[in-house]
Order: structure tokens, then C-alpha cells, then sequence
């Protein structure tokens, strides 16, 4: 392995061609001979590369990182949290920053050791922690830890890592005291088990606390620690809280926590005081908190940074690393890498010539990991841009970020001001009760009157529980257990009648779902049904509070960047009962219920948004639809998670079966047990017809809570197969037809990432032989129009799923607030000093009151009431925007057009810079953007109540339908308003922008083909020629003028007479007239009048006579003329009849005639046509032409005549007229 | 008016290396009196085209440029009203308005410092009495006068025949009293691409579906057809099935496509 990353390092191999070798098994055409030579010995190792790396890059940080939050890493063999620790929250192996994976025991000799990775090449500046119990570096530590003043004190506790599962196997016993048991070298090494452990990374620790005994493991929060609110799941005792019987509640270690807290109260201002509550006992050192600065000048090795940056976020592009997000956390801490521990000079100082390989260590300085930590970002830009608006700022204002890489930095700050992705965490709901199911709880679906009684007073029973759990289950001391136990498993007693399972689980899962249908933290109402209409109902004052309380009660953290599964908030409640209850004919029917539902949601057919519609107010609509979806996922989650809890229960323990013979055994047993809930085959289904988005979620937190056992299993097997294939196909850089949105793929990648680490899945799994992976091959085929390629997740959605996503933002946080030692790093500005949580308090403004009434009110109602008043709301509150767009927003535009208009006019025609006049217009009437919510506001007013009347049944009463429609236009309102305020003033921008570019254009060129066109009249009925007829014909005279032309070929004058005719009748009707005809019909007459004044037309008759008499041709001229003047609305190139071109046909015909042209020219004076000037302006420069001398002398003639007699045309046209054929030559004579 | 494959298999049999002029369409005109002028021009000027396209090319070449622009000095010189750049059009089987085109570009080559841009030659081929050399405006304007398939006055006489029927359409559409969106309307909407109507109400027609009509005011023959699948109705083939109001059909052609044609 080592060989192949040094091969990229000297670049004998680019990282291209080892990427298509790590993602491929088959040889790529592509590669290059040599690269393929280079690398083909090494191919047995090929499917280690990728952990390899990541070690790599784990260890070569850990001078770094040692006292900063933990990458989490999955360690080999994971089990839960071990019973019988003493104090201290409960742990999994998954500790802190440690050997993602363990080595394979490769038999191939090929496992070849780098030399780097050789024994005497360790040089641990600290003790090497010997995650996993592998490899011999544990042994050496303390030699490395020598250096260290704090090492010797460190060491014991920090070889213990409690989780190692090779410890655990061997002296399961032991593990309570792990200062006994330290794990040091307790595994012997494999055949090729070079692969040398993991040192562990140097944490100091404040004297007076070294010699305290540690109660708690020293690391930061592993992986598997579950936050003090959050139990984890997969806990080993039989009622699945994992703790040690003396720490079996919450309460309890809420006590430590408090008490430790008072201690640091006590204590403080020391910040040196470890804080345990944060559950890492990592001090701060005092005076070690500031970082060390780093500097871009500082970097050791560009090159070989730049090439392991290059080739590890190759791996990430290509998803060939199981957690993208757990990388990402790991690259931000490099960012934000405080100062290296010290080392011994001579380590630091590379061999000569040892640069590019491994010899010297990747990291030398805070500036080493800085800088790759940048490289790597800049290559994952895409994923970053997608993260909340909050970790975007953190980003783009993190002054290492900047100093290594302002390009970087100026694209981030880019994201995060057009970012709108602002998450927050939910709040607590208040528990309500599921009201009354007329449709189910009625008598007649019950066997008898007792069993009908009976679950009466069980509903009864279950809400006092229900309310005791509230009030109590936060108070310390309490258990669930102890308080309630005897009270459910009374109650489930009386459940006799399958059927009142039913009935009973049936309230369970909807109080489930009412309850729990929310972020994963608290359970807060932000996506379910009910908080709808809180959340819209309520307005800035609710919105401040929200987020106040937020920050109050949302949990620190929720465990790193890959807690395992938990039951937060209200689940608890559920699990707990569920354990509590420990009835097999409920689990039973529970599971039946949750299997029926989750199918019934997975198949539920989610609205697709017409995609065609890119006006502004389809948002308005999309955002329900999305809304929807993820009130749909959510839910889904919750069931599946659930199901799975269930499902597993009976086989849940705390580590996969020590033997092999025992594990064959029971795989044998196992697999005749058919699953719970086909999910085979509904991830196929999803994946068929594109729902991976709404399925592979849900699906991932039923398999989360698999026993260790599930993933061996053929079935389950085949489920992560499918699972790893539709991982790996999820690029995130494809774009484009077919390919999933960006969001929805960052969402699988996160849930699948997370569900990659969780301790029960074997890691071995994600590095499956590609053989297995290539022979699934998902056809996606089906409907093109699938869930995945639209946009249904949402950064909200996205975070509300995967919360963990936030440590990303928690760790920059504290990067910013300068002390990373406390709380693992993350540190909340507020501490809440309240023991009593704000959150279960509802809000007593009258708003919230308000809300609190209306779901009272739907509360009490059929659920049809609710739908309606909902549907309502959001068509009225679409159709609203929709109507002020038509009206309010129209007139604004057509104002400004008025106003664009006489700015116009004002300025003249230079107009000015057309993005100052946007600017000034937009300035003017933006501000009438206000009216639109009063507008908005009396038509939800006038418009809802009409409708809610019309859907409701005529017999509803009349207090209730008053209230629906109160309520309906509340919320109408609430929506449209919402959308107005955030959207009216950029609509009315993005629209007078529009018009304003329209209208400026249209101002172009030629304002006179703008200038209004008289239509026919009303009574014509269009029966013109149409222009394209004219056009030819007339096109077929000129080229008949034009010649060559056949002995028989001519026009009758007839004809000439009745083209020009249709042409005057065409004109007038010009229904069928498009400018660019008008025009080219313009030009034509104009050649038609110098042919006729040339006498050119070749004229039908006589062979003798091919020419016009005089009189037909000043007829011709005559409608011409008309023609001109009145019927075309296009200017006509009049100037045309004089060009030498036109003229100059005048010089072909002998005799020349030249009265024509002067009756012509004079006509156009007369009508107006053509000005004096202008025409006398055109001769003269017809003079200038060279023409034969005795037609320039004609022309000059001409001019003179023309001259001479402006204004009296009507006696000299006779006069023309009376000169017979040779008239212009006695003109020219004269 | 529906045409038959075979009936336009004779119409287009008769075309073949036939100049594009007067007179070759007034022949055409006799030997199939009952077709319109408008329907014959069109598979004319269609089937013309598809041969410009083959030979395009040959008639480019930088030898073939010289050849054809010696052809033309010398014959201007020995006779300067003699059609000399039309003749050299029919005898080389180019079209006469291309081959003014190439000559003029050849021409101002040679009597200007700049390489004439484009739009400079086409607004001399619309007004020839642009071009500074009288013989050659001359022979200029009697090519493009006398090109019935190409050329700025062919060019006007189509996009006029196209606007022509969309506002027949139009009026067809309102005489039925079947409400729809314009082209304008529908981009003001936002639409990218947009057919010429888009039905408000869907109507059947012979069983088909139609919910937009693009009007394509030129002759409907497999060729074109298949240019415009290409170009245009796939792209509008996710958002609306549609009618094609056709100047003339061609009825074979459309079989297996989505697309249903109808002339009117």
C-alpha cells in the first residue's frame, strides 16, 4: 500500500490512474502502459489502498490533533458499550481519532511493508495508542512519550481505550479496570500485521487531574459516546440503556453532570478545569489555548501535500471512502489544527533524498496541515457550498482559510451570501394526545363490550403514563423503569383480545408519529402536521423566542460526527415502553403496524411539481410539496427505526459471537427467519423506479439497529451490497440528465456514511471485493421522472436527518471562540442555568396562544376539517401571490414603462446607462411593494371563507365552520405574506428589469416601425392578396425586366394595373402583412418605377410594341405614387430611383426618355415625398458618376429642368407630355 | 392539402438538375397544372436545397472561386449586359444567388484592403446599387432576381408565407372559438422554447390528442420533417403533445414518430 501512495508521491503513477485503479478492478484503456506496469504487481492490495490512506493520514495527524475533537473512527470489531464501567457515560469502542480500519490479514506476501511503516521508523512524539490492539506500537510509547512531562500520567489511561474490541474478547472480565488492563500488545500480530498501530495521540492533562483516577475514559467523546441526554441504543443490557446497574438512568448522570458543573463553578475562573460533563476529561492547558498561526511560507512540501491532497480527494469524489462527512471533520480539524506537539528535532529533520517518499512525516507544522486541509476543501467546494448558511460564514471568515487560499475563501463568502440554507434546530413539542378515531375506536370494530371498556381505560393508562413521563423523566433520580414498569406491563395484561393489540398499537404509532415526527435532538414540531400551524401561525416575536430556546435546550452535541443510533427527546419514551412492556403480542403487532405503514408512506405517491412553471410563485406551491416530502421521510425514519428496534430486540447482545462454529450456528438459525419487512425488495422497487431519496433513508435506520449478526445474513448481505453499489454510484460532480440532485445525493451519501460506521456494521463491509460489488447491477430504467432528480431535500431536511452534519459547524465554532478543549471542542455561548426546560413551557404570547388554540380546535375536529382548512390556505395563499403578480405588480411595470418613457423623452435619445435607469426606477417604485401585503391581506380575506363554506359539509356548524375560516384566512394569509415580504420587491425588480430591457430594445434602430399601425377596418374580411403572392409576382416582373428572357415572355399592362391594385388593397388590409414583407414590397416598387420610367418592362403584344405607351406608364407611376403616400407604412426607399444603378437603365434605352423621370421626380416633390433638396442632393451626386459623355450632358439637362421649374409642375408636365418620343433628347438640346 | 408519396416522388423526379428559375417553375407549373404555385415552389425549392447541400462544398474551393471569378471577367469583358454570372450559375448547377455571392465576396476581396464582412455582402445582395462596380451590381441583381430558391427575396417570400399562416391559424383557432397562448405570450411566460400556439383546452382531433400547434408554413417532405424533430419537437415533446399545421403533407412520413401532422 505504502508503495503505491509512494509511487504517486515520486509521480511514477498520476493520481488519475490510480484512482481508475482503486475504483476499477478491470484495467482501463486509458491508463498508460507504464503506469499499469507499476501498478498491476500491487493488484492484490488494491481494496486496502483506500483504508490504508485514510490510516495514513489518521496517524500522520495525530502529532496535531491531540487535543482538539475527535475524528471518529470506526475501529475493527466495535461492540456497544461495555457494561460495569464505574461513572462516566457509556462508551464505544469507536474512541476517539484512531485506525479507521483495521489491517487485513492478507496471507499475500504482497502486503508489503513501506519502510516508513517499519518498526524503527515510529517516532510517536507521544504515546501510541493501540486502537484495536494491533500492531506493536503500543509498546514503544513510552519511549515516544519521554519527551512529555504529562506522558507518563497520560499513558496508562490512554492506552485503555475502553472499546478494543481484541481486549475485549480476551479479558472480557477486565475491561472494567482499565488501568489494569491496559491493552497494550495484547494481540499478536498477524503473519503480515506490519501495519503498525495507532500511536495515541498526546493529550495533556492538567496536573492536579493526572492524578485524580480518572473515572472516566480520557479520550474526547469516542464515536460511540452517546451524549448525556441521548442513551445509545446499543447497549448491552437487556433493557438496552447499556449502563452499568448503578447508571442505568439518565438522571444519574445528569446528578454527575451538575454536580461537576457546580465544581467548575466553584472553581472557575481556572480554565484549566477539565469539564467531564462535556465527556472528555481533556484539559486545557493553561495558556497553551491560543493557536499557533500558521503561514502559507511555512509549508514543508507543497508538491507531496498537494499529491496526497489530490489523490485523497480523488477518493472522495469517487466515494470510495465509507464517510464523506467523517473526512470533511477530519479535514476541518486539520484546518483548525491548534499548534504540533513538540518533537525532537532530529525527527522533524527529513533524510536526505527521503522527501517523496514516506519517510519523513506528511505533517511537520500547523502550516503542513493547513495547507492540506485547504487543498482538500478547495476540491470539495461543491459540498461545502450545499452546507448551512452558519458553517458557510464560519468558513468563509476563518482567517487560515483566507491566508492559504483567497480564491477559496472568495467563493465561500459567494455561497454564504446567497446561501438561504438556515437551519435550525427544533423544539420540544408538547405531548398531545391523539384525539378519538370515530372511524376505528368505535364500538363496533370491537370483539365486546369489555374489550372496547378495556381499551378505554388502556387509552386512559397510557396517557398518565404518558404525562408522568414528561413531568418526571428529566428529573434526576427517576427511572423509568422503577416509576412505570409495573404500571405498563399491568396494562398490556389486560390487552387479551388480539384485537385490542390492534387497536392499542394502532394509538401507539400515531402518538409515536404526533410526537416524535421531528429532528432528531428534541422532537420538535418544525415538520409535522401540528406544528404547521404553529409555525405559521406564529410570526417574528415567535420565531425570536424559537431560536432562543434553541439554543437553550438543543442538545451540545449529538456525539460527534457519527454518534450511533439514539432514541432523543420523546422516542425514549417509546423505546422505554417498549422495553418495559417486554409483551411479545405487542412487539408483534407493533411490528405489523409499522411494517403496514411504512409501506403504505414508501408507495405514497408524492406530488411532482410541473417543471415547465419557472414563474417566482411556483415556489410558493414547491415549498408545500417539499414540505410534504419531509413530513413523509421523517416519519418514515422514525417507523423504520422503530421497526428495527423491535425486529432486532430478541437478538441484540453486546459483540458478534466469539466463535466462528457459534457464529455458523446461529447464521444457520438465523437465516430461516424471514425478515420483518421485505426491504430487499423495497430498495429495489426504490431504486427501479428513482425513489433511493424517500427509501434508502428510512431504510437506513431500521438496518442501524441491526444486531451484529444481520449484516452476515445472505438477505441483509444482499440489502448492503445494493446499498455500497447505489453509495459508490452517488458522484457527486455528475450532473445532468438522469443523475440525482445534488442535495438528495449528499443526503444518501451522509446517511449511508453514518450507517457505515455504526459499530454493528463489520467494517470490513464497506471494502468489499469489487467482484461482489460489480455483480449488482441496479436497473434504474424505469419512470424518468423518479423522486431523485427533483429537488425534495433542503439543507433543513438534510441537517434534520443527519444532525451530525452540525459537528462540522460546532467544530469551526470553536475554532472562532478560541478554546477547543472544553466540551470536546464545541462550545455554546449560552449555558443554560435552568434546570426546568423552557421548551415543555408553551409560548404565552398571545400568538402562540393562538396557535395553541387553533390546534386545539382541529384537535376536537375530523381530520377532514383540518385537511380542508390546510388545502385552502395554500391555494389561497398561491393564488393570492399569484393575483398581486397580475395586478399590483403589472401596474408597477406599466408605471414603469410610463416612467421609462418620459425619461426618455426627457434625456433625449442617449438615454443613459440602462442599469441607472433600472436602478432609479426600481428605487421609485419598489417601496410600492408594501401595498402588496394589504392587498394580499384583503384577498385571503375575501377569498378563503368562501371556500372553506364550499368544501365543508353544508352541516357543519356554524362555530365551527367560523372558526375553519378564521383560521383558513390566518393561515392563507400567514403564507402569502410570508412569501410576499421575503419576495415582492425582487419580483417587482426581476419584472421592471424585464420590461425595461424590452422596452429599450424596442427604442432601437428604428422608432418609426414602432410608430402605431392602422389595422384594417373591422369590416374587412381579409380577402387581400396575401404578401407572399404579391412579393413573387412582383419578384417576376423584375426578372422578367432583368432578363434573359424567352421571345414570348412579357406582362400586360392589365396586369402591371391589377398587381398594383392588389398591392394598394394588400396594404390597407394587412392581416396577414409582417413588417420585413412591407419592406421588401417597398423596395420592389421602387424598382418597378425606375423600370417603368426606364420603359424596361417587357410589355405582352406585338412583337413589334414591347414597350408601355407613355400613358399607361404615368398611370402606373401614378398609383406608385399613391401607393407611397398613403398605404405604406414602412419607409420607402424613394432615394433608390435615383441611384446611378437605376438611373443608369435610362442609358440603355435609345431613344432616351427622360420626361418620365422628371414628371416622377417633380410628383414627389409635390406629394411630399421626397424634399427638394434631397432630390436635388441625389442628382448631384449622380453627376459624379461616370457615365457615356452624351448622357452625362442629358443628365446635367435634366438637373438644370429640374432646377429651373420648382413649383409650377402642373403646365410643364403638359408640356413634357406634348414633347413626343424624343423629348429628352430636345430636352438635352435645349 | 394531403400529397401522396408517389405524387411527390413525380413532382421531385422532375427537379432533378433543373436550374432554380423563372422558367423551370413555369414549366413545372404546365406539367402539373394541378398543384399550386405555392405547393410546387415549396418541394422545388426543398428538393433544391437538399442538392445545394450535397454540391455546396465543390463550389467553395478556392480553385473553384478563381475559376468561376476569371468565367466572369472575362465574360463581362467581352459583353458587360450580357448575363454572363447567370449563365456561369446554370452551367456550373449552382444557384444564381450563391454564386453572385461568391463573386461579389471574390470581387471586393480584390478592390478592398478588409475581408467585406457578412453583413456588408448581404446587404449588397439585398440592394445591389450598393455594389461600387456597375456591370457587377447589374449582374448581381439579375441573379437574385432570377433565383426562385434563393436569395434575399426568396428569403422574404418564405418568412412571409410562414407569418402568413400562423395568422391563418390564429384565425382559424379563434374561429372555433379554442382559447390559447401565442408564441409571445408563452415566452413571456417564461417558456424556453415555444410552439407557435399552445391550446389552453385540449382538443381531439381524429382521435388524437392536441394540445399545441407549430405551424410550419413549408412543404412537409421526410427530409425537413426529420430536420425539425430534431431541432424542435423533441424538445417539446415532455411538456406537450402537438399538431404540425403543414402548407402541404407528405403522408408516409410520420409513421412510428409522436408526432402527428395535419395540414390545417
Amino acid at each position: 500500500m505504502a508503495a503505491v501512495l509512494e509511487s504517486l508521491l515520486r509521480e511514477e503513477v498520476s493520481v488519475a490512474a490510480a484512482v481508475r485503479w482503486i475504483a476499477r478492478s478491470a484495467q482501463s484503456s486509458e491508463d498508460d502502459p507504464g503506469e499499469a506496469a507499476a501498478l498491476s504487481p500491487l493488484r492484490p492490495l488494491r481494496k486496502e489502498f483506500v483504508p490504508f490512506l485514510l490510516n495514513f493520514l489518521r496517524e500522520q495527524s495525530s502529532r496535531v490533533l491531540p487535543q482538539g475533537p475527535p475524528t471518529p473512527a470506526k475501529a475493527p470489531g466495535s461492540s456497544a458499550a461495555l457494561p460495569g464501567r464505574p461513572g462516566g457515560p457509556p462508551r464505544g469502542s469507536r474512541g476517539a481519532r484512531s485506525q479507521l480500519f483495521p489491517p487485513t490479514q492478507l496471507p499475500s506476501p504482497a502486503a508489503e511493508v513501506p519502510s516508513a511503516r517499519r518498526g524503527g521508523r515510529r517516532r510517536g512524539p507521544g504515546p501510541a495508542r493501540e486502537r484495536g490492539g494491533r500492531g506493536p506500537a503500543g509498546l514503544e510509547e513510552g519511549a515516544g512519550g519521554e519527551g512529555l512531562p504529562w506522558a507518563a500520567s497520560r499513558r496508562p489511561r490512554g492506552s485503555g481505550s475502553p472499546g478494543s474490541p481484541s481486549l475485549a474478547r480476551s479479558d472480557p472480565p477486565n475491561l472494567s479496570n482499565l488501568e489494569e488492563f491496559p491493552p497494550v500488545g495484547s494481540v499478536p500480530l498477524g503473519p503480515a500485521g506490519t501495519k503498525p498501530s495507532r500511536r495515541i495521540n498526546p493529550t495533556p492533562v492538567s496536573e492536579e487531574r493526572s492524578l485524580s483516577k480518572p473515572k472516566t475514559c480520557f479520550t474526547s467523546p469516542p464515536i460511540n459516546c452517546v451524549p448525556s441526554s441521548q442513551p445509545s441504543v446499543l447497549d448491552t443490557s437487556p433493557w438496552g440503556h447499556g449502563l452499568p446497574p448503578g447508571c442505568r438512568s439518565l438522571q444519574e448522570e445528569r446528578e454527575m453532570l451538575r454536580k461537576e458543573r457546580s465544581k467548575q463553578l466553584q472553581q472557575s475562573p481556572t480554565p484549566a478545569c477539565p469539564t467531564p460533563e462535556s465527556g472528555s476529561p481533556l484539559p486545557s492547558r493553561i495558556g497553551n489555548l491560543t493557536a499557533e498561526p500558521a503561514d502559507p511560507a511555512g509549508v514543508s512540501s507543497h508538491r507531496r501535500l498537494e499529491l496526497v491532497a489530490l489523490i485523497y480527494s480523488s477518493c472522495l469524489a469517487e466515494n470510495l471512502v465509507p464517510n464523506l462527512f467523517l473526512e470533511l471533520f477530519f479535514i476541518l480539524q486539520l484546518l483548525t489544527a491548534r499548534r504540533m506537539v513538540a518533537v525532537k528535532d532530529s525527527d522533524l529533520e527529513p533524510s536526505p533524498g527521503a522527501l517523496d517518499s514516506l519517510e519523513s512525516p506528511l505533517f511537520q507544522s500547523v502550516h503542513d496541515c493547513v495547507f492540506f486541509a485547504v487543498q482538500v476543501l478547495e476540491h470539495q467546494f461543491q459540498v461545502l457550498s450545499c452546507l448551512d448558511k452558519g458553517t458557510l460564514k464560519l468558513l468563509a471568515e476563518n482567517e487560515r482559510l483566507l491566508c492559504f487560499s483567497p480564491a477559496l475563501q472568495g467563493r465561500l463568502q459567494a455561497a454564504y451570501e446567497s446561501s438561504v440554507a438556515k437551519v435550525s434546530l427544533a423544539m420540544p413539542p408538547s405531548a398531545q394526545a391523539v384525539s378519538f378515531q370515530p372511524e376505528t375506536d368505535n364500538r363496533a370494530n370491537f370483539s365486546s363490550d369489555r374489550a372496547f371498556h378495556t381499551f378505554k381505560k388502556q387509552r386512559d393508562v397510557f396517557y398518565e403514563v404518558l404525562r408522568e413521563w414528561e413531568d418526571h423523566h428529566e428529573q434526576p433520580g427517576w427511572d423509568f423503569e422503577k416509576g412505570l414498569g409495573s404500571r405498563i406491563r399491568a396494562m398490556m395484561g389486560q390487552l387479551s383480545a388480539a384485537c385490542s393489540h390492534s387497536h392499542f398499537v394502532r394509538l401507539f404509532q400515531k402518538q409515536l408519529l404526533q410526537m416524535c415526527q421531528s429532528p432528531g435532538g428534541a422532537g420538535g414540531p418544525v415538520l409535522g402536521e401540528a406544528p404547521d400551524v404553529l409555525s405559521m401561525l406564529g410570526a417574528d416575536k415567535l420565531g425570536r423566542l424559537r431560536r432562543l430556546q434553541e439554543r437553550l435546550v438543543a442538545p451540545q452535541s449529538s456525539g460527534g460526527p457519527c454518534p450511533p443510533p439514539t432514541f432523543p427527546g420523546c422516542q425514549g419514551f417509546f423505546r422505554d415502553f417498549i422495553l418495559s412492556a417486554s409483551s411479545f403480542q405487542f412487539n408483534q403487532h407493533l411490528m405489523d403496524s409499522l411494517s403496514l405503514k411504512i409501506r403504505e408512506l414508501n408507495g405514497l405517491a408524492l406530488p411532482q411539481p410541473e417543471p415547465s412553471d419557472e414563474d417566482g410563485e411556483s415556489d410558493v406551491d414547491w415549498q408545500g410539496e417539499r414540505r410534504q416530502f419531509a413530513v413523509v421521510l421523517l416519519s418514515l425514519r422514525l417507523l423504520a427505526k422503530f421497526l428495527g428496534f423491535v425486529a432486532f430486540l430478541p437478538y441484540r447482545g453486546p459483540e458478534p459471537p466469539p466463535t466462528r462454529e457459534l457464529q455458523d450456528s446461529i447464521l444457520a438459525l438465523r437465516s430461516q427467519v424471514p425478515p420483518a419487512l421485505d426491504v430487499l425488495a423495497l430498495l429495489q422497487q426504490g431504486l427501479r423506479a428513482r425513489r433511493a431519496v424517500l427509501t434508502v433513508p428510512w431504510l437506513v435506520e431500521f438496518l442501524s439497529l441491526a444486531d451484529h449478526i444481520v449484516p452476515m445474513l445472505d438477505y441483509y448481505r444482499s440489502v448492503f451490497t445494493l446499498l455500497l453499489h447505489l453509495h459508490r454510484s452517488l458522484v457527486l460532480s455528475k450532473e445532468g440528465e438522469g443523475e440525482m440532485c445534488f442535495l438528495n445525493k449528499l443526503l444518501l451519501l451522509a446517511v449511508l456514511g453514518w450507517l457505515f460506521q455504526i459499530p454493528t456494521v463489520p467494517e470490513d463491509l464497506f471494502f468489499l471485493e469489487e467482484g461482489q460489488l460489480e455483480a449488482f447491477e441496479v436497473d434504474t430504467v424505469a419512470s424518468e421522472h423518479g423522486l431523485d432528480g427533483m429537488p425534495v431535500v433542503d439543507q433543513h431536511l438534510l441537517y434534520t436527518c443527519c444532525p451530525y452534519i452540525g459537528e462540522l459547524r460546532k467544530l469551526l465554532a470553536s475554532w472562532v471562540s478560541g478554546s477547543s478543549a472544553r466540551s470536546g471542542g464545541f462550545v455554546r455561548k449560552i449555558t443554560p442555568t435552568t434546570t426546568t426546560s423552557l421548551g415543555a413551557q408553551p409560548p404565552r404570547t398571545t400568538q402562540g396562544l393562538q396557535a395553541q388554540l387553533a390546534q386545539a380546535f382541529f384537535h376536537n375536529q375530523p381530520p377532514s376539517l383540518r385537511r380542508t382548512v390546510e388545502f385552502v390556505a395554500e391555494r389561497i395563499g398561491s393564488n393570492c401571490v399569484k393575483h398581486i403578480k397580475a395586478t399590483l405588480v403589472a401596474d408597477l411595470v406599466r408605471q414603469a414603462e410610463s416612467l421609462l418613457q418620459e425619461q426618455l423623452v426627457m434625456q433625449g435619445q442617449e438615454g443613459g446607462d440602462p442599469a441607472q435607469l433600472l436602478e432609479s426606477l426600481c428605487s421609485q417604485l419598489c417601496p410600492h411593494g408594501a401595498q402588496a401585503l394589504t392587498q394580499g391581506r384583503e384577498f385571503c380575506q375575501k377569498k378563503s371563507p368562501g371556500a372553506v363554506r364550499a368544501l365543508l359539509p353544508e352541516e357543519t356548524p356554524a362555530a365551527v365552520l367560523s372558526s375553519a375560516e378564521h383560521i383558513a384566512v390566518g393561515l392563507a394569509t400567514e403564507k402569502a405574506c410570508a412569501w410576499l415580504s421575503a419576495n415582492i420587491t425582487a419580483l417587482i425588480r426581476r419584472e421592471v428589469k424585464a420590461a425595461v430591457s424590452r422596452l429599450l430594445r424596442a427604442q432601437g434602430p428604428e422608432p418609426a416601425a414602432r410608430g402605431e399601425r392602422r389595422g384594417c377596418s373591422r369590416a374587412c374580411e381579409h380577402h387581400a392578396p396575401l404578401p407572399s403572392h404579391l412579393i413573387s409576382e412582383i419578384k417576376d416582373v423584375l426578372s422578367l425586366a432583368a432578363g434573359p428572357r424567352d421571345p414570348e415572355e412579357g406582362v400586360s399592362p392589365e396586369h402591371l394595373e391589377q398587381l398594383l391594385g392588389q398591392l394598394g388593397q394588400m396594404l390597407q388590409c394587412r392581416q396577414f402583412l409582417c413588417p420585413p414583407a412591407e419592406q421588401h414590397l417597398a423596395k420592389c416598387s421602387v424598382e418597378l418605377a425606375s423600370l417603368l420610367v426606364a420603359d424596361q418592362i417587357p410589355v405582352l403584344g406585338p412583337p413589334a410594341q414591347h414597350q408601355l405607351d407613355r400613358g399607361q406608364a404615368r398611370r402606373l407611376l401614378h398609383m406608385l405614387l399613391s401607393l407611397w403616400k398613403d398605404n405604406f407604412q414602412v419607409p420607402v426607399p424613394l432615394q433608390l430611383l435615383l441611384s446611378p444603378r437605376n438611373v443608369g437603365l435610362l442609358a440603355d434605352t435609345r431613344p432616351r426618355e427622360w420626361d418620365l423621370l422628371l414628371f416622377l421626380l417633380r410628383e414627389l416633390v409635390e406629394k411630399g415625398l421626397m424634399g427638394q433638396t434631397e432630390i436635388e442632393a441625389c442628382l448631384g451626386s449622380l453627376r459624379e458618376a461616370q457615365w457615356p459623355g452624351d448622357f452625362s450632358e442629358e443628365l446635367a439637362t435634366l438637373f438644370n429642368l429640374f432646377l429651373a421649374e420648382p413649383h409650377v409642375p402642373e403646365p410643364q408636365l403638359r408640356a413634357c407630355e406634348l414633347v413626343q418620343p424624343n423629348r429628352g433628347t430636345v430636352l438635352a438640346q435645349s | 392539402m394531403i400529397l401522396t408519396k408517389a405524387q411527390y416522388d413525380e413532382i421531385a423526379q422532375c427537379l432533378v438538375s433543373v436550374p432554380p428559375t423563372r422558367q423551370s417553375l413555369r414549366k413545372l407549373k404546365q406539367r402539373f397544372p394541378s398543384q399550386s404555385q405555392a405547393t410546387l415552389l415549396s418541394i422545388f425549392s426543398q428538393e433544391y436545397q437538399k442538392h445545394i447541400k450535397r454540391t455546396h462544398a465543390k463550389h467553395h474551393t478556392s480553385e473553384a472561386i478563381e475559376s468561376y471569378y476569371q468565367r466572369y471577367l472575362n465574360g463581362v469583358g467581352k459583353n458587360g449586359a450580357a448575363p454572363v454570372l447567370l449563365e456561369l450559375a446554370n452551367e456550373v448547377d449552382y444557384a444564381p444567388s450563391l454564386m453572385a455571392r461568391i463573386i461579389l465576396e471574390r470581387f471586393l476581396q480584390e478592390h478592398e484592403e478588409t475581408p467585406p464582412s457578412k453583413s456588408v455582402i448581404n446587404s449588397m445582395l439585398r440592394d445591389p446599387s450598393q455594389i461600387p462596380d456597375g456591370v457587377l451590381a447589374n449582374q448581381v441583381y439579375q441573379c437574385v432576381v432570377n433565383d426562385c430558391c434563393y436569395g434575399p427575396l426568396v428569403d422574404c417570400i418564405k418568412h412571409a408565407i410562414g407569418h402568413e399562416h400562423e395568422v391563418l391559424l390564429r384565425d382559424l383557432l379563434l374561429e372555433k372559438n379554442l382559447s390559447f397562448l401565442d408564441e409571445d405570450q408563452l415566452r413571456a411566460k417564461g417558456y424556453d422554447k415555444t410552439p407557435d400556439f399552445i391550446l389552453q383546452v385540449p382538443v381531439a382531433v381524429e382521435g388524437h390528442i392536441i394540445h399545441w400547434i407549430e405551424s410550419k408554413a413549408s412543404f412537409g417532405d421526410e427530409c425537413s420533417h426529420h430536420a425539425y424533430l430534431h431541432d424542435q419537437f423533441w424538445s417539446y415533446w415532455n411538456r406537450i403533445t402537438f399538431c404540425i399545421h403543414y402548407l402541404c403533407l407528405l403522408w408516409n412520413t410520420l409513421l412510428g414518430t409522436p408526432v402527428w401532422v395535419t395540414d390545417r
